[in-house]
């Protein structure tokens, strides 16, 4: 990882600029649809929502912080869970957010401090709206399915890494250590969800902060490659597990809609261009290709559960998502050596310049995916 | 719909970014300041000729030249197709598609710094290469019986150090404006809409023209404090462009009737050894006085030159019209500076751009004596190189290169 993610914020849309699309005219201001916005007043203690009901379909908060703590603010469905939320709303400032809500009757948080908890006011949702498409329901159960597996995959081979970390054993652990990382990579944007989960496994050297601990898989990669001995690592392995352990737990509670889900397609192609095409993220084993098509995987994954939709609204897009992720797929093959891939470092300046040409041919159109989804 | 950068002109990027933060809508759009006709800024795009050519030389350059990445002729020819819309809007001062409307959870269609910044005479202009017709024997869209005699693959001039990296390319598109972050904005755009088709194979960014095509201007001056090119072809000699720019149909190849050819040439200058050299041996160099600039003998930048009177390896007089049976090059070639080059010295020199009917006839012949005998090659070293076939100007309804695909 390079820098914390929040998959959640994607899943609300912005609106605020809508107001620029309609610009010539005599424009009084307010975002499209703001007649509609419900006005939110936070402050550190209190929650003050401008409406009780509120029509099902696309429904605008407009919030404003009128406290001194840095607020938050969450749209709880009627079973608990986060449909929406918004962080880092400053004092004095304000924010919009667009929820899709069915009929229901929800709970509108602001989380002075954004420590999850706050007052809340209720909200009742009423009519039919726009009716959900059962495609993107699916779309979101089968990858739900395929982010556990993801999971489990990665706490089981990093148990195994563990293992041979602990046991001192160099050569073993070098061979565990990229297959390990595999399934967190495929669903890494969903990892990173979880704020605290992805600094302690996924942190590199070169993110540290001042007086940071450094933990987790590129700590123990540094030894591997760099100093080659695992004395005093042990520990570190078995933090890894547990940390791992932990997202496991959590996982299922993962805030994932398909918009969120196309979001995070597009954010491991950002992963691959700005960590791995260049060699940083593997700065000492070079299994930068290991990543690379973990992210890839991953990010196809959420094509393929998308595609009848995508292919149904946008043809052409369907059409030049399949030619790209084909063509990616093809040429990371040529890199393949025995199960994982060349070492980085043995890749040349054409070859890279061939992968970056291809990972931005692919993260173009995949970053219109998530906008087809919505419309 | 289109939202115009005019209507958006004095707003800063800051303050569109705090307003997006706070959700607050603008509400003083429709009232900003909207005093110069856009006309007056903006150089039209359809036309016979590529505007960028003839047109009156702009301040800025920001010169691409890009790798064809696919195999697939129709999908290169949709990306003409969106380039040239997207062209057309950026030349009226437009964004393309939506800079900051549009769907939430969209990444915006127009990437949005030339938000309310006035057209500044952009111009872009486009031009086909030699390895787009044929590379490496294969012919790769279709187009080699379509490659003009007149693209050549410019031979080895003495004294070339040609970087691979900064040299050639299957197309190339000339920006050119006064405001550099126009210019800069429209080769962005034109590469992210091109990913998957073209890739940027170099880029050169220019800073200060160094040519003029209005005759009544004083001759900018380049990174070794000189006028060069006092006898550029203006752009108003229609007679001049005719038979020195603007290719015929009858030299060869029918879609290029109206085209021209260019040449862009990366030149370093040595311009710290440059600046040691003493005022009279620059002067022999270039044959002119550093101050007014005009040729030996002469009075004015413009005056007749007596070429007796000039030394004979000085740069005017190898170069001038009446020295090459009457050749002449339109040029429209910017200064650079890319940093260091590690040494402790300034990466600079001229980003040579000219225009012409035929390269065979104009551009080697002159270069090939330029090279063998110009007293300047001591201070100057060719290192980048290219050279493209620029079609003639789009017409409503058509896009660039229309003629050569069809």
């Amino acid at each position: 990882m390079r820098h914390v993610h929040v998959l959640a914020a994607a899943s609300a849309a912005l609106v605020s600029l809508a107001a620029l699309s309609a610009c010539g005219k005599d424009d009084k201001g307010g975002a499209k649809g703001g007649a509609g916005a419900i006005e939110v007043t936070a402050t550190d203690s209190s929650c003050d929502v401008a409406a009780k009901s509120a029509a099902a379909g696309a429904v605008t908060f407009k919030v404003t912080n009128k406290g001194s703590q840095v607020n938050e603010l969450e749209i709880l469905a009627p079973d608990g869970k986060i449909v929406s939320e918004r962080e880092n709303i400053g004092p004095g400032t304000g924010a919009e957010v667009t929820v899709q809500l069915s009929a229901g009757t929800y709970k509108v948080m602001c989380s002075a401090g954004m420590t999850g908890k706050g007052p809340t006011q209720a909200l009742t949702v009423t009519g039919q709206g726009k009716a959900a498409d059962p495609r993107l329901d699916q779309a979101v159960a089968a990858y739900r399915t395929y982010v556990a597996e993801q999971v489990d995959d990665t706490l089981s081979k990093a148990t195994e890494f563990a293992a041979a970390v602990k046991k001192g054993d160099v050569e073993k652990a070098k061979a565990l250590y990229a297959p390990s990382r595999v399934g967190w990579e495929r669903i890494e944007p969903v990892a990173e969800s979880f704020g605290d989960i992805d600094p302690k496994v996924d942190l590199r050297e070169a993110d540290l902060k001042s007086g940071e601990k450094w933990t987790g898989w590129h700590q123990i990669e540094k030894a591997l490659w760099k100093t080659g001995s695992l004395s005093g690592e042990g520990p570190f392995a078995d933090q890894l597990v547990k940390d791992l352990q932990t997202l496991k737990a959590k996982v299922g509670t993962a805030s994932i809609t398909a918009t969120s889900m196309a979001n995070g397609a597009k954010e491991l192609l950002d992963e691959v261009a700005t960590g791995k095409v260049t060699g940083e993220e593997e700065t000492f084993s070079h299994t930068d290709l290991v990543d690379f098509k973990a992210n890839v995987d991953g990010a196809q994954k959420v094509y393929e559960l998308l595609k009848p939709v995508v292919q149904e609204k946008d043809a052409e897009l369907a059409s030049t998502l399949d030619t790209e992720f084909a063509k990616v797929q093809k040429l990371l093959a040529k890199f393949q050596k025995g199960d994982g891939y060349v070492s980085y470092d043995t890749v040349g300046a054409k070859d890279r310049k061939d992968l970056s040409d291809e990972v931005n041919a692919l993260g173009e159109p995949l970053s219109k995916l998530a906008g087809v989804v919505a419309k | 719909m289109e939202l115009s950068r005019r209507r958006l002109f004095g707003y800063s990027g800051a303050t569109l970014a705090a307003g997006a933060a706070a959700g607050a809508g603008l509400v003083s759009v429709a009232q900003a300041n909207d005093d110069r006709p856009a006309e007056e800024e903006a150089v039209p795009f359809y036309g016979a000729h590529q505007a960028g050519i003839a047109t009156p030389v702009q301040d800025r350059l920001h010169f691409a030249a890009f790798d064809v990445v696919t195999d697939d002729r129709n999908r290169l020819i949709r990306m003409l197709k969106e380039w040239t819309a997207a062209a057309a809007a950026f030349t009226g001062g437009h964004p393309y598609g939506s800079a900051a409307g549009g769907l939430g959870e969209s990444p915006p269609d127009d990437t949005g710094e030339a938000l309310g910044l006035p057209p500044a005479r952009l111009t872009l202009t486009i031009g086909f290469g030699p390895t787009l017709f044929e590379k490496d024997g294969k012919d790769r869209f279709g187009l080699k019986a379509k490659r003009p005699a007149a693209l050549i693959d410019l031979p080895h001039f003495a004294g070339d150090d040609l970087d691979p990296a900064r040299t050639g390319g299957d197309i190339c598109v000339q920006a050119c404006a006064d405001d550099p972050q126009v210019a800069v904005h429209a080769i962005r755009n034109l590469a992210r809409i091109g990913f998957g088709v073209v890739s940027v194979r170099w880029s050169q960014l220019g800073f200060g023209k160094t040519s003029s095509t209005t005759p009544d201007k004083q001759t900018p001056r380049n990174m070794f404090g000189f006028k060069d090119g006092t006898r550029n072809i203006a752009g108003t000699e229609a007679k001049a462009l005719d038979q020195h720019v603007w290719a015929s149909g009858s030299d060869g190849a029918a879609w290029m009737a109206g085209g021209s050819y260019v040449v862009a040439r990366r030149i370093r200058m040595h311009i710290e050894t440059w600046d040691r050299t003493s005022l009279q041996e620059q002067q022999d160099i270039f044959g002119r006085t550093k101050g007014e600039g005009n040729a030996y003998g002469a009075k004015g930048e413009h005056d007749p030159v007596p070429l007796a009177k000039l030394p004979a390896t000085s740069h005017v007089r190898i170069a001038h019209p009446d020295s090459n049976g009457g050749v002449r090059i339109l040029r429209r070639g910017y200064s650079f500076t890319d940093g260091t080059d590690g040494l402790g010295r300034l990466d600079a020199g001229l980003f040579f751009i000219a225009y012409q009917r035929d390269p065979r006839k104009q551009f080697v012949p002159l270069q090939n004596k330029l090279a063998a005998n110009d007293a300047m090659n001591e201070y100057v070293q060719h290192v980048g190189s290219g050279i493209w076939a620029c079609p003639p100007g789009v017409r409503k309804g058509g896009y660039w290169g229309d003629g050569l695909f069809s």
